[in-house]
């Protein structure tokens, strides 16, 4: 058969920008999320909330004068297993018990099949609650679910403030952000006859959910399946809150033994899930006159809300990340996560580090204001570089782009010469240089020991893994990067949907990994199915195995043309059955790191942003409008090019909205303004036109050279603003978001 | 509240009638009557946009408008984009193209959005696009592709 050059042109997907797999469906309106599905016979379900912070629950009384008929009722004591939400610290309840710990908190269970009916009812639920007084600022609290603390050459540390130039001290703070996925938390719960259960839900970590309701329902694992629907957005905010809203349906569906589905309204969405975690942080930097960094002490204080969540990881994170892409001689971080009656934070894009970057990066503009220093020439003299080692210890070998990225944003924006030109009132420049590391922190990918594979079909193959789809491009980037390894076209690819019962267990799709860690040990398993496969083809065709190879989707021997790849797989499929190569993720050799010391390589690699934005403040009103952003970001390698600057367009206005607009506001521990009228996200008039600079710094040990970019352009737009202001205004704003009245004080307190 | 009211209107193009509860929202008519599930929920009070919908040649918020407001009138949903064989219109085209969609659970709400300011006519600047569609939320682009999608779908229907 003869072949024509474009079948042997060999599939280079990765780098190009195809349409997403998704896409067509999404644009048509045909997508299914959660609320698009039906159920045959499935009613609602509702959750009874505790209205206050903190009390003793002496009981639950359903008013014996409402009819009841056809509405499923559920307490704790309905629980079949564990009454616990599975994840780090057993300290969660599904469903209170004699105590509740914050506002929201669930209390009982109601399901029926008339909407209508189940809102009537929750108002005939009553509370026995005896109010007990509630721990709301966290500088106030004395439980402390997570404390870190770590230093390099502690005794340099001392000597280099004792011989600064100068002492440099700031205290930067930070408030809740809710996530706002478009799509609120949903799932709907179908009992198996049985006894098993089958759980559909809008979510980023299937495997999450299948080990909470594994506990929660005292199943065994075959008797449950966790499947992901298309999801509507998750930023964090659908990491560790589905194991909640997942249980509550799952006890109400056993109990009714029909289908349930739970759909949170926006207003209980944003009072009942989880936040971005707000911060205190303190940092006293010594200095040397040229503004080289000596030393730096740095106090962190997260506030987790009432329950333990992913607090420990969040801190560690926001700890690592606390003295930024700097090189430190010495160093000394102190970090702790503690208790109050407010309801828990959690995972969100950034996951700890915003906070502390936030915090550092202004705190380099107060340091160059101090010693009359270019924030530029600043950051520019401290930042890292191949070979120096982070606070923790690391030594950078790889992939190090403090200085490309910092180089490449002054030059677009023209730094120096906008500098030197005279100052117009009212506008401001600033900058900021931030790292964000790729994978789980620490040890955490070597304790998941994460898995994904990929089956062949008789056209190409389908990927196997739990990562999902979230608007991110997991599919796209997963089938591209396949296709490239298989040496087949991506239209050979399919993708599994995750399904706990189908797929691998390869870990959350959380922490800026699943390009990186999931991509990589993908395109391994592809990589040896190609082996598979082209042994088999050299059997068929009387060729030389080890010569053999495959390219745009046709086996070569040399030059030679073999067969088509889907020739070659129908008659392994037919001689030999299915074949599906599942391989299990790795550190590359090396990295080393000590959980108890809290040393060590933190993560395999970073990935490095700068970003500066032109602000403009309205003088009488004090608002802060942001003209533009440019932002060069390293993240090794761009898979998809479109799809990686939407992560980064949308991660820069998503920190635009924390900057100036977005918080959270409680008043007694209860949120105040839990409506999309209240809590304000950016519009399309809000947003700024922004630049997106794509600097790739390959990483010898990622798929193509990847690295991570879901998290990294969260990191840096916030404390750029802030130090636009400051340049615009005169006034440092220590303290997010940048509202007018907080501008005004700051301004106002300058003026003395 | 028992009573039912019955409703004929036509949805892209199509006469279709449904028997709702007097209150019921179009929203609701569309989604759980119809099967037009491709218009979505997202704050039910008109914030979001993604529910919206033409209604007679307007904009509308489907969460905020009364059923019995859509007797006989004129709605194009995300449904009513695409072509009489299923092909996608430019607009969804460039969206696809130009990285206008990521969660998707906008996407719907925007294009329909979209597709009322192109029917307008007015000169696709980009202060004119964004104002176009600053009533519909997205978390996931930073609506920079969007616009440019929208701008693109302009250009090559002139």
């Amino acid at each position: 058969m003869a072949l024509r050059p474009e079948e042997i042109e060999r599939s280079a997907s990765v780098g190009s920008s195809p349409v997403r797999l998704d896409g067509p469906d999404k644009v048509r309106g045909r997508a299914r999320y959660l609320d698009d599905l039906s159920f045959s016979g499935q009613l609602w379900g509702r959750t009874v909330r505790s209205p206050v912070p903190h009390g003793r629950l002496r009981g639950v009384t359903f008013d014996p004068a409402f009819d009841w008929g056809g509405i499923v009722r559920v307490t704790a004591a309905d629980i079949p297993g564990e009454n616990v939400v599975h994840l780090i610290a057993d300290d969660q309840p599904c469903l209170a018990v004699d105590v509740v710990r914050h506002c929201a908190e669930p209390v009982a269970l109601l399901a029926c099949d008339d909407r209508e009916r189940l809102e009537e009812a929750l108002s005939h639920v009553r509370l026995d609650i005896e109010e007990l007084p509630a721990v709301l600022d966290p500088e106030a609290s004395t439980a402390v679910f997570k404390h870190y603390r770590y230093e390099r050459n502690a005794e340099a540390l001392a000597q280099a403030f004792a011989g600064a130039a100068r002492v440099v001290e700031g205290r930067y703070r930070v408030r809740h952000q809710e996530q706002l996925y478009i799509e609120p938390n949903a799932v709907c719960a179908v009992p198996r006859p049985g006894g098993g259960l089958d759980l559909y839900g809008s979510m980023q970590c299937p495997f999450y959910v299948h080990r909470a309701l594994l506990r929660l329902l005292g199943l065994g694992d075959g008797q449950l399946a966790v499947i992901q629907t298309v999801t509507g957005g998750g930023f964090g905010g659908k990491e560790d809150y589905p194991s909640v809203i997942a249980g509550h349906a799952a006890l109400l569906a056993r109990k009714a033994g029909r289908p349930v589905k739970m759909i949170y309204g926006r207003d209980e969405d944003i009072a009942a899930t989880t936040k971005r975690h707000p911060a205190v942080i303190d940092h006293r930097t010594a200095v040397a006159a040229d503004g080289t960094l000596l030393g730096c002490e740095i106090d962190v204080l997260f506030d987790g809300g009432a329950y333990c969540t992913l607090s420990p990881v969040v801190l560690s994170r926001g700890a690592i990340h606390a003295p930024g892409a700097y090189r430190w001689p010495a160093c000394r971080v102190d970090a702790r996560a503690v208790a109050t009656h407010t309801p828990p934070n959690g995972a969100f894009r950034g996951f700890g580090a915003p906070q502390t970057l936030f915090a550092v990066e202004l705190h380099m503009e107060k340091i160059a204001r101090e010693l009359g220093l270019d924030p530029l020439e600043l950051r520019r003299r401290n930042a890292l570089r191949e070979g120096d080692r982070t606070a923790t210890g690391q030594e950078l070998r790889h992939s190090v782009s403090a200085l490309p990225v910092l180089e490449a944003v002054a030059e677009r924006v023209g730094w120096a010469k906008r500098r030197a030109a005279p100052k117009v009132p009212g506008r401001g420049l600033g900058l900021s240089l931030v790292l964000h590391g790729a994978g789980f922190t620490g040890s955490g990918e070597v304790k998941l020991k994460a898995r994904a594979g990929v089956e062949l079909t008789p056209k190409g193959c389908r990927v196997l893994a739990a990562s999902t789809e979230i608007g991110q491009g997991t599919v796209t980037i997963f089938a591209q990067m396949v296709a490239d390894a298989l040496g087949v076209p991506m239209e050979a690819v399919e993708v599994a949907a995750p399904d706990t019962s189908k797929v691998p267990d390869s870990g959350p799709t959380v922490a800026s990994r699943t390009c990186m860690v999931v991509g990589g040990t993908l395109a391994a398993a592809a990589r040896a199915l190609g082996h598979e496969l082209a042994a088999h083809a050299a059997q068929l065709h009387d060729a030389d195995a080890a010569q053999v190879d495959c390219r745009g989707g046709v086996f070569y021997e040399g030059a030679r043309a073999l067969a088509p790849f889907a020739a070659v797989a129908t008659s392994w499929l037919a001689r030999h059955g299915p074949l599906s190569i599942v391989e299990q993720y790795s550190h590359p050799p090396g990295i080393v790191w000590d959980d108890d010391e809290f040393r060590g390589d933190a993560y395999p690699v970073y990935a490095w942003a700068a970003t500066a934005v032109e602000v403009r403040v309205d003088p009488a009103t004090y608002e802060t409008t942001v003209e533009r952003v440019v932002t060069a970001q390293d993240v090794g390698k761009a898979i998809h090019p479109v799809l990686c600057e939407g992560q980064v367009e949308g991660g820069t206005v998503q920190a635009l909205g924390w900057a100036l607009l977005e918080e959270v506001v409680h008043e007694n521990g209860r949120v105040k303004n839990d409506r999309l009228q209240s809590y304000l996200i950016p519009t399309a008039l809000d947003a700024p036109p922004i630049e997106t600079l794509l600097v790739e710094n390959p990483y010898p040990h990622g798929p193509y050279g990847a690295k991570g970019v879901g998290e990294l352009p969260m990191d840096g737009p916030a404390p750029a603003v802030a130090a636009a202001i400051l340049d615009a205004t005169g006034a440092l704003v220590p303290e997010l978001p940048i509202t007018p009245d907080r501008l005004m004080r700051a301004m106002g307190a300058r003026r003395g | 509240m028992a009573e039912t009211l019955h409703l004929a209107l036509t949805v892209n193009g199509q006469p279709r009638t449904a028997s709702v509860p007097p209150l019921s929202r179009l929203l609701d008519v569309l989604r759980e009557s119809l099967g037009l599930t491709g218009t979505k929920e997202g704050c039910g009070e008109g914030e979001c946009g993604a529910c919206s919908v033409i209604l007679d040649g307007e904009l509308v918020n489907a969460c905020l408008v009364p059923a019995s407001q859509a007797q006989g009138a004129q709605v194009t949903t995300v449904e009513g984009l695409e072509g009489p064989k299923g092909e996608l219109s430019r607009l969804q085209r460039c969206f696809l193209d130009h990285g206008g969609a990521q969660c998707g659970i906008c996407t719907p709400g925007m294009l329909v959005a979209a597709q009322r300011f192109l029917d307008g006519g007015a000169p696709a600047t980009e202060p004119a696009v964004r104002e176009a569609i600053a009533g519909n939320l997205c978390r996931c682009t930073g609506y920079s592709k969007i616009v440019e999608a929208i701008q693109a779908a302009a250009e090559t229907s002139r």
